[in-house]
């Protein structure tokens, strides 16, 4: 089991009370009429699956509740860091 | 190639056993093929089989970054079977039950394919509800699935535990009789010694670096740590890593990467004899001829290519395990381990033509792609030796996911598979 910290709660806690929340910085459309099939494609279903960094979210779900964001190596599993929800991408 | 016989096993016992030849020989990479396969796992040398055995093109190589069915073809659970619930589905997975039938003797290598039956158990209103309209589709797609009451299904099955008090009972089960399971090893060692012997060159320890393309676009061969390899056609099969090869050509796949871990306990005699699923609980099971219990659990819920999982998952299923088989309580486990599973956004696999003219790839199997072996060889063979896909795998093309066709499985039945 890994241990995550939360950026809220400033407290390193396993990996059981949080929920994974896939891939970070996937901004919702501002104009979801306007985009095209390919743009949809894009935002619904192509994922960077990088073998290496990766900029992922968290869900503290067992603790303060907050979402927040991730820099985790997947070959190793290691964290790198989390930061909060609306910071831009490390 | 020296063929296998109950003669020849006379004859070579005879000799001590001293001398077997190589199954296959290791092969070292020439300058061009017809056509290239990366990844030696069950799939990638099943393509390269029929691509041989049907099509004639024998100029074939398939490469592979470690050891020949290292990946997931040794790391699964061997559950054969075929029971989904759409019509392109039905008509994928039996397409590979009905070539998982022979396959020894057109191999002539026993895969071991034992037809024991796999259950699956409905555990409240809405399993029982979902497993009938499974079983009514299936039959209406000619898969063999059958309904049994949970009186059936313990004397099917006899370790099951049927109390209706159980925090989850059997409320009754599906059934497939023709699915099983096969010996993962020799399926991948039967296509590699099958398809060496027809002038494939299996090339192992030989990861793939770069996917080189020419001017218009298309495919001109590989980059690999042993040089250039030269290809008009090159066939991706590298599950788990499916998103690092694609991307070397220049494609974004809608793919995510999971551990997938499975265990087995120690050898114990004959105990269980078919293969049980339970998704409401979320448990595989079933025994190798060895005597293992062997065990599925669930995906890590993160991306990763660390081929390891939690313990935390493991534990989960061993609990599941426990509820549904008192009679294991006091089994020991013997070894996990974990694979990385490619999965797709509706959970079922992208097996045909990309973009990229030249490039043909076999992916997103998720964590159910062993069943689909000879089916996606066979496919895969077909799309590349023709430069257009099979009415079987047409439907799993990559545009889907712009189109919105999607072949939702992950819906029909709500667990990944």
């Amino acid at each position: 089991m890994i241990l995550i910290h939360c950026p809220y709660c400033d407290d390193t806690r396993p990996e059981l009370e949080f929920a994974y929340a896939g891939e970070a910085h996937i901004a919702r459309p501002l104009d979801p009429s306007a985009l095209s099939d390919a743009d949809w494609e894009r935002y619904l279903f192509i994922r960077a699956n990088p073998k290496g960094r990766h900029n992922e979210r968290w869900r503290h779900v067992h603790g303060c509740g907050r979402f927040f964001n991730a820099v985790r190596d997947t070959v190793t599993d290691k964290f790198e860091l989390t930061y909060k929800a609306g910071e831009p991408r490390k | 190639m020296t063929r296998f016989s109950a003669f020849s096993l006379f004859a070579k016992a005879l000799g001590g056993h001293q001398s077997w030849p190589e199954l296959w020989p290791d092969a070292q990479p020439k300058a061009e093929y017809d056509a290239i396969i990366v990844g030696a796992g069950g799939h990638g040398l099943g393509a390269a089989y029929y691509l041989a055995k049907k099509y004639g093109i024998t100029k074939v190589a398939v490469i592979e970054k470690g050891w020949l069915g290292g990946g997931n073809t040794g790391r699964n659970t061997t559950i054969v079977r075929s029971n989904y619930l759409y019509d392109e589905s039905a008509h994928l997975y039996d397409h590979a039950v009905k070539l998982w039938d022979g396959l020894s003797q057109d191999l002539n290598f026993n895969v071991m394919y034992s037809k024991r039956g796999v259950m699956m158990l409905a555990h409240n209103v809405h399993d029982v509800q979902s497993f009938q309209r499974h079983i009514h589709a299936n039959r209406l797609n000619g898969v063999d699935n059958e309904w049994l009451t949970a009186e059936q299904a313990k004397e099917y099955c006899p370790p099951l535990d049927i109390n209706p008090n159980a925090r989850y009972p059997v409320m009754g089960a599906a059934l497939q009789r023709r699915g099983g399971t096969a010996r993962h090893d020799s399926v991948a060692w039967g296509y590699a010694r099958a398809a060496a012997a027809l002038g494939v060159d299996i090339i192992q320890n030989c990861a793939v670096t770069a996917i080189r393309r020419g001017p218009d676009g298309a495919i001109e061969g590989v980059e690999t740590e042993r040089g250039f390899i030269k290809s008009k056609k090159v066939g991706v099969s590298a599950a788990g890593n499916s998103s690092v090869i694609m991307q070397m050509a220049g494609l974004d796949f809608p793919l995510e990467s999971y551990p997938l871990q499975a265990l087995v306990s120690e050898p114990v005699k004959p105990v269980f004899p078919c293969v049980v699923m339970s998704n409401t609980v979320h448990a595989y099971i079933s025994q190798s001829d060895k005597g293992e219990l062997v065990i599925g659990a669930g995906t890590d819920q993160y991306v990763s290519y660390s081929q390891r999982g939690a313990l935390h998952i493991v534990e989960h299923t061993l609990a599941a395990i426990c509820e549904i088989f008192p009679l294991f309580r006091r089994m020991r486990m013997l070894r996990n381990w974990g694979g990385i599973v490619d999965v797709t956004p509706d959970r079922s696999p992208i097996l045909g033509k990309t973009p990229v003219p030249g490039l043909y790839v076999n992916c997103g199997w998720g964590t159910g792609g062993f069943k689909a072996t000879p089916g996606a060889g066979d496919l895969l063979a077909y799309t590349m030796a023709k430069d257009e896909p099979h009415w079987i795998n047409a439907p799993f093309n990559l545009d889907r996911f712009r189109n919105g066709r999607l072949i939702d499985e992950a819906a029909a039945a709500a667990v990944a598979h």
